[in-house]
Order: C-alpha cells, then structure tokens, then sequence
C-alpha cells in the first residue's frame, strides 16, 4: 500500500514539475546547419556514418549475441523491467528504411521515434543530442545502407508505471534538453573534439555518471557509477582517488582507450566491450583528441584517510589474504605488487582496487578475463578466475589484502561482499 | 521501487569503464613478461588444465581436432552454446585469435587421468550392448547413424572438425545430448548432432554414453586423417567444411 501511495505521489509531483518545466522551456538548440555531409558522394557519407557509428557503439545494444547485425532484439534488463533494442536495418516494414532523415534526426537529437512517441533514454539521446544535424545525416545515410533484416520489434516489459508515456514526458521535462554540442573558443580544438566525441555519441556519462533520485545523471560530470543489474562500478573520470586522468601521460590514456592496454591500467568488464567494439576503431586523432579532454577533467580528492584497525583479527584476516596472494597471485603480479605491465597491471598503487566500491576487484578475483583483443594488442594475456578455487572468505581476505599492500590504503571486504557478486551473471 | 530512477536503463544497457589503473608510484617491474600462448591463455588452464581432470563440467579438449575446437569457442562467442563463464572469457577475442587457441589445444596430448565412475558405471549389461550397437552400426530404423561413420572407427575423432567421443565422461555426454534436444546447444547449419539427438531417446543416450564413458583411452590416438572416413557423411553437417 505505501508503494501505491508512492507512486501516486511521485507521479503528481513529476506532472507539476513538468508544467513547471514547460513554462521555462527555452528551446531546442539545434546547433550549426548541415554543411559537410551533403557534399559528400554517396559512399563517402555511408564511410562516414559507420565510422560515426562505431564511435557510439550502436551495435552494442541494437545487435544480439550472434544476432543480424542491427536488427535488435536485445533485452536490456534493468531495475524497471527489461527494454528491447529496436531494429535499426534498412527494412522498410520493420527496421528504419521507411525513415526520413529528419525522423532520424528527431530520434537521435530529441528522443522521439518517427510517431512521435517518446524514446526510453535507455536509448541515450540524453548525449546523442550534442551530435550535429551533419553528423546525424552521415548516421542516417549509413543505416539506409544496412542490409535489411526483417525482424519485428519485440515489446518492452517495463513494470508500471514505469511503461507509461507521461512519465517519460514528465523526466524528459525536467532531465532532457536537446542541444548540439556547442565549441568552447577557449579551448583547443583537441579539446573541443575530444568533448564532443565523450558527451555525444562516446555517452561516457551513461555509465561514468552518478545519477539522482529520479535517476537523471549529473550531466557531463563523470562522477561514477554503479551500474544496475550488470553489476560493475563504472569509476570516476574526475576524481584522482578513482579513474582521474589529471596524472596520466597523454599517450598512456590514448593507448588504453585504443588498446584495451597501458602500462598503467588495463580494462576490465564492460569497458572491455567499449575498446573492443568501439575505441579500436577510431582515428588516433580522435582518440587523442579525447584523451585530451579526458585529461583536462576536473580533479578532485586524492589520498586516502582511511584508517586501519589494528586489532588481532583483523591484522590476521590481512594476512591470510597475503598467504593466499603469495599462493595464487605473486607469479604474474610480483611479490611487490608492480605486475607486468602491459601484459600483468600493477596492483601497487592500483585505484580500481582501491576505489570506496570494492564490486569490481571482487569480481575480477572471481571471474578472471581477458584483456579485449584489438588491433594494437590482439593476443591478450588473461587471469584465470578463481571462483571455483576460493571460497567468499578467502577472496575476501585476498581482496582486503590488496586493498592495504604496497600503500595501498582501503576498507576491507567480508565473505558476504564476495557473495552478493558470486550469483551476478556473467553473460 | 520507491525511487524512480529511470535514466538508470542507461547503464544497464550502456558499457561503463572500469579500469585496473596504479599511479606512477608504482615499483619498477620485474623481468619481462613469459610470452607464450600458454602463459597467455592462463584463464583456460585454470579449468582445462594439461592435468585435466576430465569430469563433466571441464571435459578434456586437448587434443581434439584443431576446427572443432575453434567453432566451439565461436559458438560460445557467438551464442550457439551458453556456458556463462566460458562466453565472459571468449566475448572479446578476435576470430584469429580463438584460432590460435584452438591450435594450441589441439597440439596438447597429455596422458588421460584414470576414468571416472559416473553415471555410466550402473549401466546394465543390455543398455551396454545397446549402446555398442548404436555407436558401431546406428538404428536405421530410427535413422540414427553410427557415431564411427563420423568420428572414426576408434573414435578419436577426424580431422580437421570432427572431435573425438574417448575419454569423455558419460555425464558429459549426457550432458550435451540434453542441450542438443533441448536447443541450448547449436552449431552451424544444418545441425546434425541436434538432429540426431532429437532422434535418440533418453534411454538410447544413456545407452551410448555409459558405453562411451566405459572405453578405456590411448595416450597415442589422434584424430584421423579427414580421409578415413567414407565420405559423404550420412548427414550434413555446417560446421564440418564442405565434403
């Protein structure tokens, strides 16, 4: 019964809020007009709108595992229920052939489908909207081109009143604001490139954001987030105690994004994906370019105040983890903790372990992996998992120990963190 | 539920970064990396180790034809089988790659470790015959063909896609016959082993898996040569190239 009065609550408060929003609507900014791509020939433009595409990873979502590619399908499981990615092939009856450029445009930039209802921002035009109208019709130019598949769209099953179409109209008024990216004079062009590249179709913030009671992100922040029902943290771009870039070498954040590798880092999880499917693919200029901007983000924080009890039991449980990293770990990660980069990351000084969320060493522990294989790094070395090998207390154990060798200073983990991240599926 | 957090359907969809990252204080490291594929492929040794233990959740794969197991790591790439933690490892590696992991299996011919009793070992002595028969000769009546017709008259399998029926676990065997029959497991079309499983009765399958599970392996068996067999095979089959 409090649920129902919840939501009914909710839903009044999201309808004033969205008159309210109404009345201090101040337009659709719909950027610079189209200049480049319409001079372009033919298969110049579709060139152009699958290099586009690659850098916002549309396949990812719009093609199943082994599917046709872009003829969606995908069931996007999330805390609501589940959202179907839509067929985006050239089929006239069941894919986007029927579309004009301008129903692309108004998906892409304004969130809605071609009548005019409104798209669930599972489909993140919340950043596909800084993408210019020139841009879009490289896209659009590029999906007519896609053989097509006839597949019809599956429906949503999202919970009420999640499904229904005024609350999305009602977040949309106070969350979404379609915008085309807009230069910042005082910035460089890498910068200006890099930015447009990480808030549009890269949607960097979809995952590296915090987000709000009413789930809307924190903009182009970075902030880090916990990513419902995959279950990986997606760390923070800005802050020097998680993924800030401020003390990265140019090169070195290039190479990840382009690799999967540095001498740094390596990436993990659903990033992996990201490289694999998408980064790879761009230019270097482009990578650079976002490097650049990664780079420049706002740095905040930095050492740790945590402070470590020093009772018996728990200097014990640290130890524990230091025999069974002697047994299991040190032969690729070395006694003091360096690795062997690029093939073995450091564990000294390593954030991902440090982070204040420890979901993502647990299940590295867990699950092991390879390193995505790319053009520049296409033979990964990979960790075996160690779920099978250690129980919840020893990854723990192993874990925590991480989290307090070699300077680094963390919280540690129990046995019941570890099992929360057991029964995740990993596919 | 009591928050409305719809913009979160993002990052269940959306790919978020999570990175292994240390600062530039980290230690020098060590001596160079082992480069060799099996120091590089440690995560499949955690399981499929060259002492392999040969029950049914890790069957053996070394030694198996180089093709077959290169399409098996595709179809768990691509979603024709589902083993979670074997698509995790394989969803990010490129074709050329899986090849050379295939080859790599495939060269490996560690000794077999001692069979194990299983669900086979209460087989009864017509379930044995039983499953004799349907390996030597099939069940024309049902039209079921000999195991030998494709994977060899000592069943080690042929080159360079057919893999090898000694040494397997009944349970493994029963194992994948249930996910034939049950579609969980495919391969490319047409998908001769799932038509023969839905062909088999559950009795037939334990049958043949009981007597499969009982023949004892040779160290030195490989697959044959892709010409000894007689060819064509009784069925087409996608993942087997073009006879």
């Amino acid at each position: 019964m409090k649920k129902i009065i919840y939501i009914v609550v909710g839903v009044i408060v999201l309808g004033v809020l969205a008159v309210l929003g109404k009345l201090f609507w101040n337009g659709d900014d719909v950027g610079p007009p189209p200049s480049v791509t319409a001079t372009l020939a033919p298969e110049q433009k579709i060139a152009r709108g699958a290099y586009l595409a690659k850098a916002g990873d549309c396949m990812a979502c719009h093609t199943t595992r082994g599917g046709e590619q872009y003829a969606g399908g995908r069931a996007l499981q999330t805390p609501f229920g589940s959202v179907v990615s839509p067929n985006i092939t050239s089929d006239r009856a069941t894919g986007i052939g029927g579309w004009s450029s301008d129903e692309f445009w108004g998906a892409l930039h304004n969130g809605k489908s071609k009548d005019g209802r409104l798209l669930y921002p599972a489909f993140p035009y919340t950043n596909y909207t800084r993408v210019t109208r020139d841009d879009a019709d490289a896209l659009y130019a590029y999906f007519q081109s896609v053989p097509a598949v006839k597949q019809a769209n599956k429906p949503h099953d999202l919970r009420f009143p999640y499904n229904q179409q005024f609350m999305l109209a009602a977040w949309r008024a106070l969350y979404f604001k379609p915008a085309v990216f807009r230069e910042d004079n005082k910035q460089t062009v890498d910068w200006n490139r890099g930015a447009y590249l990480v808030q549009g179709l890269g949607h960097c913030s979809a995952c590296h954001s915090a987000r709000n009671q009413l789930g809307a992100s924190d903009g182009e922040g970075l902030s880090g987030g916990l990513i419902p029902v995959l279950g990986w943290y997606a760390p923070s771009l800005n802050a020097n105690a998680e993924a800030g870039l401020g003390d990265w070498r140019q090169e070195h954040i290039a190479q990840l994004l382009k690799t999967g590798v540095s001498p740094r880092a390596t990436v993990f999880g659903p990033m992996a994906e990201v490289v694999q499917e998408s980064l790879q693919h761009l230019t270097d200029g482009d990578i650079n370019a976002m490097a650049v901007y990664l780079k420049a983000l706002p740095g905040e924080g930095g050492k740790s105040d945590f402070e470590r009890d020093k009772a018996p039991e728990a200097v014990a449980f640290l130890a524990a983890g230091a025999k069974l990293y002697d047994k299991h770990c040190v032969d690729c990660h070395g006694a003091g903790g360096a690795g062997l980069p690029p093939g073995y990351p450091p564990l000294a000084g390593n954030r991902a372990l440090t982070m204040e969320q420890a979901v993502n060493p647990i299940r590295i522990v867990l699950n092991g992996g390879f390193a995505p294989g790319t053009a520049g790094n296409p033979r990964p070395y990979s960790m075996p998992p160690f779920s099978h090998v250690l129980n919840d207390t020893e990854v723990a154990q192993v874990v925590s120990y991480l989290r307090s060798a070699w300077g680094n200073n963390a919280a540690p983990v129990n046995g019941n963190d570890v099992n929360r991240y057991r029964a995740i599926p990993l596919d | 539920m009591s928050t409305f957090t719809l913009a979160r359907l993002h990052a269940a969809m959306l790919l978020a970064g999570v990175c292994l990252g240390a600062n530039a204080a980290a230690p020098a490291a060590p001596a160079a990396i082992t480069d060799t594929l099996e120091q590089r492929v440690a995560a499949c040794l955690a399981c499929h180790s060259v002492k392999e233990r040969g029950d049914a959740f890790f069957p053996r794969i070394a030694g198996k034809p180089a093709g077959y197991l290169y399409n098996q790591l595709r179809n768990f790439r691509d979603g024709r089988r589902h083993y979670p933690m074997m698509t995790y490892m394989v969803d990010h590696l490129p074709d050329a790659y899986l090849r050379e992991i295939a080859d790599y299996f495939a060269a490996q011919h560690p000794p077999y470790p001692p069979p194990q009793a299983g669900s086979g070992a209460s087989a009864t002595a017509a379930s044995l015959a039983r499953g004799e028969a349907l390996v030597r000769q099939g069940d024309p009546a049902k039209k079921i063909p000999a195991c030998v017709a494709c994977h060899g008259a000592a069943l080690t399998g042929i080159e360079p896609a057919i893999p090898g029926l000694i040494g397997l676990p009944s349970d493994y065997i029963n194992a994948q016959f249930g996910a034939w029959k049950s579609k969980t497991r495919r391969a490319a079309a047409p998908d001769c082993m799932a038509d023969i499983a839905a062909r088999l009765s559950e009795a037939d399958v334990a049958a043949v898996s009981g007597w499969l599970g009982k023949q004892p392996p040779d160290d030195a068996a490989r697959p044959g040569s892709a010409t000894s067999i007689a060819l064509p095979l009784p069925m087409a089959c996608g993942s087997v190239p073009a006879q």
